[in-house]
């Protein structure tokens, strides 16, 4: 008895500082707006809320790292084309072949003996995989070294999140989580968007700008019809009419051969013309407008197409040479798509097309739904649960109760300390750990009516039925905290916000179950003569 | 106020055949029901598809919203939510999009052609692709497994080895029984129902731990009684606990599956299926298991030691 008089005053100290330290961390989030009066140096920030509460778009994208491969793979065949025409070493073929490969036909033995020199010397990054001999002629099959190749694929990725980062930036979204995910797969939160459809055509585009010239020599009609001279393609313009909506698709014959790149630009804006009508105003760098003034120069009076993700923008006739460096891409915008252009513009083109391999959008007044609903649950469930502790076992009831409503606000107060996130399932956690908060007390109180039938008085009864229920609430307690740590391992945003609060919920029960609880009764029998406990 | 009265003694080890009869049925069911429909329906997050959720200002026909999505080359299936005549609609779709702009402007190009732009809010848009429902589905498994041999380490360590084979049999029990009450109820096996499984599989346990460790108690009072009664009284006489621990924590999971919203429904449905199911099963089979595997092995040396 002496002994428990001592730890009378570290437990109430403990208490209190659990309590207060867990008021002042909920503080913020249970007001609607910290008041003047609230001190600089306490937290401020309220709990932060999943994606399915507050609304907002989730994205797992993933980079196409073979088709950068496969570029850098048909730029270096290109060089590789013209440099051994330069050196004289003579090809009946080169190609790139089977996506990532490249293939040479040599003239006889001769020139692949020349040609491995070179190789060797001028294109290191190149490995032969094999190399079989028809007649005179030396096929060769050559591919990337494997080092550079993942080089070429890390950095693939690198700069798609750079140029994702840069568009989110550039859009303007509060808190945006962007975050590489394995090899090459990029993770996206953007909370509280209102608009996801234009978010994702914002993200989603690669944004390759291309010029090139619009091929007038040939029928287009031919062209259609299935006939379509080498060398060209057939690429399409998007016309949305503004009234119905309805979308019409204009072809293209183009000639396939880019004569600018996105590269070109330095900055890209929105600007208005003589009707009010957005446009994209285009900045060319030095060596952009050196190449801009050149080809507008050599092709007045040809249709010069602009080129996005290979559809057509615009296609205006070159009517005088342009050295300025400024061009315009016009076409039907709305202000929001002219703006949008100009951030994707700006923020540059992603290396590699991205794919989708995951999206959870959940609208702002879905979010708010779910909150209320929660709240809703919250307070019934939890009224009840304490009216029926209050009607099962009297006081012991109201004390368990006590411990009841100190669970709820350690659990919030823990979540706001370590700024965990609150999700859907994190607030039925709560209503669960509401429930589940109580399992202690019942344990303990049941064991202490045991004592009492047995005719013990109540210090003896209290003493017994804390001790010997302590061991069975820790047994049972460990095994739902071994589940919820194994789905705080494995689960997404939500689920693992269900396996936070659930795992603070049982921290926090025991505490109260077992030390605040028999903190009250001990304060209650030292204080008081009580000949019957009211359990 | 008292439920289960002191000095209660129901034979529970006798009742153990019906016990599982009911239990064997109930299983059986499920099983045959998972066969029938070629395993769990598995929701978008482990099989991949696409899941809309539309709010028109007033109720429409599903029928209506199915056409328009036929008319734009979408085979999808439309169901209600939430209620009648609050306008509230679920689209599924078995196709996923890679292309970020895809589906999703296609379904609201297609409803609005048909209902008129601003009649209908989407509300949620959600998108596995089969690689990332495939991942899932691994990672799942595995944590099932995991949490599994987690509580098994944690059991035997605790209890006898004799306790853990009960437990496990017991849970086995409950997530066999949750997962074909799902497949009965042809509702979706999604990432919520997985968590509330993996919940139930360390909540059900609260109860038989319960159990077993009065079990054990008694074990050192009661040497002279057979096993089968030292356990009988054991289950008697924590009952009141098993009930009440187990009421307090259905009554919030009855709240919320009537007030939680219907994002949350099937997961709240497990966990309501999975805490009835493992409260009886740690009446009803946990403990009858614990008797008969001592029958078949009893303890070596000494009569009962535990």
């Amino acid at each position: 008895m002496a002994g428990m008089k001592s730890t009378f005053r570290w437990r109430l100290l403990l208490i209190l500082f659990v309590l207060i330290g867990a008021l002042i961390y909920c503080f913020p989030t249970l007001v609607r707006e910290t008041p003047s009066w609230w001190p600089q140096f306490l937290p401020q920030d309220k709990i932060h809320l999943g994606l399915d509460l507050q609304g907002g778009m989730h994205l797992i994208l993933e980079v196409e790292t073979v088709k950068a491969v496969e570029s850098a793979v048909e730029r270096i065949k290109n060089d590789l084309k013209a440099d051994l025409k330069k050196e004289r070493i003579f090809s009946t073929y080169l190609d790139r072949v089977q996506g990532d490969k490249i293939e040479v036909v040599l003239l006889n033995p001769e020139v692949k003996e020349k040609f491995d020199v070179y190789r060797k010397e001028e294109y290191p990054r190149l490995k032969e995989i094999g190399a079989t001999q028809e007649g005179d002629r030396v096929k060769v099959l050559l591919e990337l070294e494997l080092r550079y190749r993942d080089d070429l694929e890390q950095s693939a990725v690198d700069q798609a999140l750079e140029t994702i980062r840069n568009r989110i930036d550039q859009f303007g979204v509060s808190e945006p989580e962007i975050a590489r995910q394995g090899k090459d797969r990029i993770l996206i939160q953007l909370p509280g968007i209102d608009d996801p459809q234009r978010a994702k055509e914002l993200l989603g585009k690669t944004a390759l700008l291309e010029f090139k010239l619009v091929d007038e020599d040939y029928s287009l009609q031919k062209a259609l019809a299935g006939d379509i001279p080498f060398g060209d393609v057939i690429l399409y313009q998007k016309v949305e009419d503004p009234k119905t909506g309805a979308v019409r698709r204009i072809p293209y014959l183009i000639q396939d051969k880019t004569l600018m790149t996105g590269d070109a630009l330095k900055d890209a804006r929105v600007s208005f013309d003589q009707n009010n009508m957005p446009y994209i105003a285009l900045s060319l760098n030095p060596a952009g407008a050196r190449n801009f003034d050149r080809i507008t120069g050599e092709n007045v009076g040809r249709k010069l197409a602009i080129i996005l993700d290979d559809n057509v923008y615009s296609a205006p006739v070159i009517r005088q040479r342009i050295s300025g460096g400024e061009a315009v891409i016009e076409g039907r915008f709305t202000l929001d798509e002219a703006k949008d252009l100009a951030i994707i513009l700006r923020a540059g083109s992603l290396p590699a097309p991205v794919q989708t391999l995951e999206e959870r959008t959940v609208g702002p007044s879905l979010g708010q739904d779910s909150i209320n609903k929660g709240i809703k649950s919250i307070i019934i469930g939890g009224i009840l649960v304490v009216l029926f502790m209050i009607v099962y076992y009297q006081l012991a009831g109201v004390v368990a109760d006590l411990a009841l409503i100190m669970n709820l606000i350690i659990i919030i107060g823990v979540l706001a300390a370590f700024r965990g996130t609150l999700t859907l399932p994190g607030i039925a956690g709560l209503v669960l750990t509401v429930g589940m908060a109580v399992d202690a007390n019942v344990l303990i109180f049941e064991r202490i009516r045991e004592e009492v039938r047995l005719g013990k008085p109540p210090r003896a009864a209290l003493e017994t039925g804390y001790s010997k229920a302590f061991l069975t609430i820790m047994d049972a307690n460990v095994t739902t905290f071994i589940a919820a740590l194994v789905l705080l391992q494995f689960g997404t945003g939500p689920i693992k916000g269900f396996a936070v609060t659930l795992s603070i919920g049982i921290a926090a029960s025991m505490f109260t179950a077992i030390v605040v609880t028999r903190f009250v009764f001990d304060l209650v029998l030292s204080k008081m003569r009580v000949k019957r406990l009211s359990i | 106020m008292e439920i289960i009265k002191s000095g209660t003694t129901i034979d529970f080890m006798g009742k153990r055949g019906g016990a599982f009869i009911i239990s064997g049925i109930l299983i059986i069911a499920g099983i045959v029901s998972l066969i029938m429909h070629g395993g769990p329906n598995y929701g978008i997050d482990f099989a991949g598809g696409t899941v809309i959720q539309v709010r028109f200002s007033q109720a429409v026909n599903p029928a209506d919203i199915r056409e328009s999505l036929k008319d734009a080359g979408l085979a999808g299936t439309v169901q209600r939510f939430g209620g009648e005549g609050v306008g509230e609609y679920l689209i599924r779709l078995q196709t996923t999009s890679s292309d970020l702009e895809g589906l999703s402007a296609q379904i609201n190009d297609a409803l609005a052609g048909r209902f008129g732009r601003e009649t209908f809010e989407i509300r949620r848009t959600e998108m596995v692709g089969p690689k990332v429902g495939k991942d899932l589905r691994t990672k799942g498994l595995q944590a099932i497994i995991f949490a599994l041999i987690g509580i098994l380490i944690y059991i035997s360590w605790r209890f006898k080895f004799r306790f853990a084979v009960g437990a496990v049999a017991a849970l086995a029990h409950d997530v066999l029984i949750t997962i074909g009450v799902f497949s009965l109820t042809n509702k979706e096996f999604s990432l919520p129902v997985l968590a509330a499984l993996l919940t139930i599989v360390g909540y059900s346990l609260n109860d038989t731990i319960v159990v077993y460790d009065r079990i054990r108690e008694n074990m050192g009072r009661m040497r002279r009684e057979l096993f089968a009664r030292t356990v009988n009284i054991s289950v008697n006489e924590t009952l009141s606990r098993t009930i009440l621990t187990s009421g307090t924590t259905l009554i919030v999971v009855i709240v919320l599956f009537f007030m939680g919203g219907g994002v949350i429904h099937d997961f709240t449905f497990a966990l309501l299926i999975g805490i009835i199911v493992g409260t009886y099963s740690s009446v009803f089979v946990a403990s009858p298991l614990v008797v008969m595997w001592e029958k078949r092995f009893p303890a070596k040396g000494a009569k009962r030691r535990t």
